[in-house]
């Protein structure tokens, strides 16, 4: 199974447990709690969302995932870049998106943050670096890739991160990636999700090196494993990461061990898994786990999770609200933003007779 | 003005363009060191530095999906694909992303890039090497496509293109590095555009309306001056970009002459020509006085053997005969 693959022994780990604060201020722990609990609550009210029909589409949740998405995207600050695939709406949250703009987003609705073009797998927010969702598995590497190379070019000190699943991988754009960022030395953090399944296809079945770090060994390129259900784990990875990014402009790979909670979508009815595999996931779950550890420490007191959950349910409720409340893009819109030019002659209307 | 061929005009309009404007960089396979398959790029990378002017390795989806994100954060790359035929490796980088981004994210972030590649039989390049790929490309919503035949066009609309805020897939053509043709003088006139989505009538005529682009805009206007020792006055019409299609000026020309032929050197079944003619009888279907006739490639892989790949490829002989038919008014 997954947890423990940092190698550590059980009484190092408890040793490191046992003094959070020495590696984050109390804020920074807390706060890396409710975000947490903010992608897990609005996760749970997406899926809902979706079995009401409200919202279409593929919708692909990060159920399981927080302290990977938090941890991560802790370490980054707002002159950095994140491009990621199509498992997204957690990423989003945690780079400071407002619920309501993903949620109005989910609905197709023009307050959405690719005012209702893009959808679940989509999203995408300029003023804070975050890139977009790409829904071609892979297809962000190349542009995330890039992104590094403009930071280079106009001397700003920013880093990219280019987030992708286990499955992405194998696809040959993650290959010419590496070897381009590593060839040219760009500031990009390859970020990989090991949840140990592309859809249904266990990663075993589909990498012939499943340890996926060592993948970028044949680059050349510095790459780590970690235990990515420890937010406090993987926040000091990605630091490891962003200092070689920042400073030394080497690219990293970052392989986060994690799991997903639920099937590859939200129509996916999970039939590959084993319940024994489904039950380890439920009682390995991530939030919890930490929730415990705060409170073992002393940081974190039932009152406080109560006004969290209740504070975040009115925010999940109040971005339903908001979604339910924009208006639907008009269809005479249709043509808008085809071309960031105009140009004369083109076709810019449905041809009727 | 002065007299320059197509390829010393991109050469100096690439400089000129990097010299204005410091976004502008350079990247391709060879396009350094070796200054370039076909030699567009001597000379820059001395004249401008490695930094701008980038070799990649042989990663065609890499290096213009690092393109693709390099416009998203502002610079305005020039890629160079060898051939068009490599562009395959590259599509969905090019269909997928840089075609589409700007429209799925609500116009947050344009992609201003431009991507050089020459296409075209003839040099005995065998099936693989000798493609004219222009239809994928100008099928696909969000890109822009243009194909200059001139010097001239060439440099205007490169500059247009390098300028233009959407991806633009600049075709060029192996037959047309040495033609030859007159420039403005640098002096004068150093900074004349042309807008992406206008044709340009090369000849004008009264009898026939030639429809065609890039290098077989010269045996087209070869065809019609023969032509006109005959007695027959053809107008041709050079789309010049692919996408947009300036239907209005291809309209007015065949509103005026009452026939059209499509000379194009692309395959034949759902082309450009297939798309012109349908277009054509939508809109001036009572100004025909004949079917309008297509004249493209042979629908083979390009065969290797000299013989045989002219027998492929479009000529003018073939464009001669289908003029002759299209006015003989013997339907
Ligand atoms: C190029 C491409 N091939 C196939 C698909 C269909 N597909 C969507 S998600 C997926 C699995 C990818 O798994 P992984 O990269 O591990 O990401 P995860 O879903 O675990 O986040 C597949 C095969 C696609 N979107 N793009």
């Amino acid at each position: 199974m997954s947890s423990g693959v940092d190698g550590k022994t059980e009484e190092v780990k408890a040793a490191v447990r046992g003094n959070m604060e020495a590696r984050a201020s109390r804020a920074e722990l807390l706060s890396y709690f409710r975000q947490m609990l903010m992608i897990r609550r609005f996760e749970e009210k997406t899926a809902e969302m979706y079995k009401k029909a409200k919202i279409g589409g593929y919708c692909h949740l990060n159920l399981g995932e927080e302290a990977s998405i938090v941890g991560a995207l802790s370490t980054l600050d707002s002159r950095d870049y994140i491009y990621t695939n199509y498992r997204e709406h957690g990423y989003a949250l945690a780079r400071g998106m407002a619920p309501g703009a993903i949620m109005a987003e989910l609905f197709g609705k023009e307050d959405g943050c690719s005012k209702g073009r893009g959808g679940s797998m989509h999203l995408f927010d300029n003023n804070l670096h975050f890139m977009g969702g790409y829904g071609i598995v892979g297809g962000q590497l190349p542009l995330a890739t890039g992104a590094g190379f403009a930071l280079t070019y106009k001397g700003e000190d920013g880093v990219v991160i280019a987030q992708m699943g286990d499955g992405a991988t194998a696809i040959g754009a993650f290959h010419e990636s590496l070897n381009l960022a590593k060839l040219w030395n760009l500031p990009v953090i390859f970020l990989v999700i090991n949840n140990l399944y592309g859809m249904g296809t266990p990663v075993e079945k589909s990498s012939a090196v499943p340890e996926l770090y060592r993948r970028a060994r044949a680059y050349d390129m510095y790459a780590e494993r970690v235990d990515g259900n420890d937010v406090l784990a993987v926040r000091d990875a990605m630091q490891r990461a962003v200092r070689l990014a920042r400073e030394d402009k080497e690219p990293s790979l970052i392989e986060l061990m994690s799991f997903r909670m639920k099937g590859h979508s939200v129509v996916d009815p999970d039939r590959y898994r084993t319940n024994e595999e489904k039950r380890y996931y439920a009682e390995h779950d991530p939030i919890q786990a930490y929730e415990e550890q705060l409170i073992a420490e002393g940081i974190l007191t039932p009152e406080m999770i109560e006004t969290t959950e209740a504070e975040i349910e009115r925010e999940v409720e109040s971005a339903v609200e908001f979604a339910e409340k924009s208006a639907f893009p008009k269809p005479e819109d249709l043509f808008q933003f085809m071309y960031a030019t105009s140009v004369p002659n083109a076709v810019l209307e449905v041809k009727t007779y | 003005m002065t007299t320059l061929t197509y390829r010393q005009v991109l050469h100096d309009t690439l400089a000129q363009e990097m010299t204005r404007d410091e976004r502008v960089f350079l990247m391709g396979e060879e396009i350094g060191v070796f200054e370039g398959s076909y030699k567009v790029t001597k000379g820059l990378l001395e004249q401008f530095g490695a930094k701008r002017v980038k070799d990649t390795p042989i990663a065609e989806e890499g290096f213009v999906g690092a393109a693709v994100g390099a416009a998203m954060l502002g610079l305005r790359p020039v890629v160079e694909l060898m051939t068009i035929n490599f562009s395959i490796v590259a599509l969905d980088m090019i269909l997928n992303h840089a075609a589409k981004i700007y429209y799925m994210f609500g116009g947050q972030t344009p992609v201003p890039m431009v991507i050089r590649t020459p296409g075209g039989g003839g040099q005995q390049l065998a099936a693989t090497h000798s493609q004219n790929l222009e239809v994928f490309f100008s099928h696909i919503p969000g890109l822009k496509v243009v194909a200059p035949a001139t010097p001239y066009d060439a440099r205007g609309l490169l500059r247009s293109a390098i300028r233009d805020d959407d991806p633009v897939l600049f075709l060029e053509n192996l037959g047309v590095y040495d033609v030859k043709g007159e420039v403005p003088d640098e002096d004068f006139d150093n900074d004349y555009t042309i807008p992406i989505g206008v044709a340009d009538i090369k000849r004008n005529g009264t009898d026939v309306t030639l429809i065609t682009y890039s290098r077989m805009v010269h045996t087209a206007l070869e065809v019609a001056e023969q032509l006109q020792h005959e007695g027959i006055s053809c107008e041709v019409v050079d789309l010049r970009s692919l996408r947009p299609l300036d239907m209005p000026t291809i309209l007015q020309s065949v509103r005026k002459t009452n026939r059209a032929v499509i000379f194009e050197h692309d395959w034949r079944s759902y082309g450009i020509g297939a798309e012109i003619a349908a277009a054509i009888q939508e809109e001036a279907f009572d100004y025909l006085d004949a079917p309008v006739l297509r004249v493209a490639a042979a629908e083979v892989p390009l065969p290797y053997s000299k013989p045989m790949e002219l027998a492929a490829m479009p000529s003018g002989e073939q464009l001669v005969s289908a003029i002759r038919k299209t006015v003989s008014k013997r339907w």
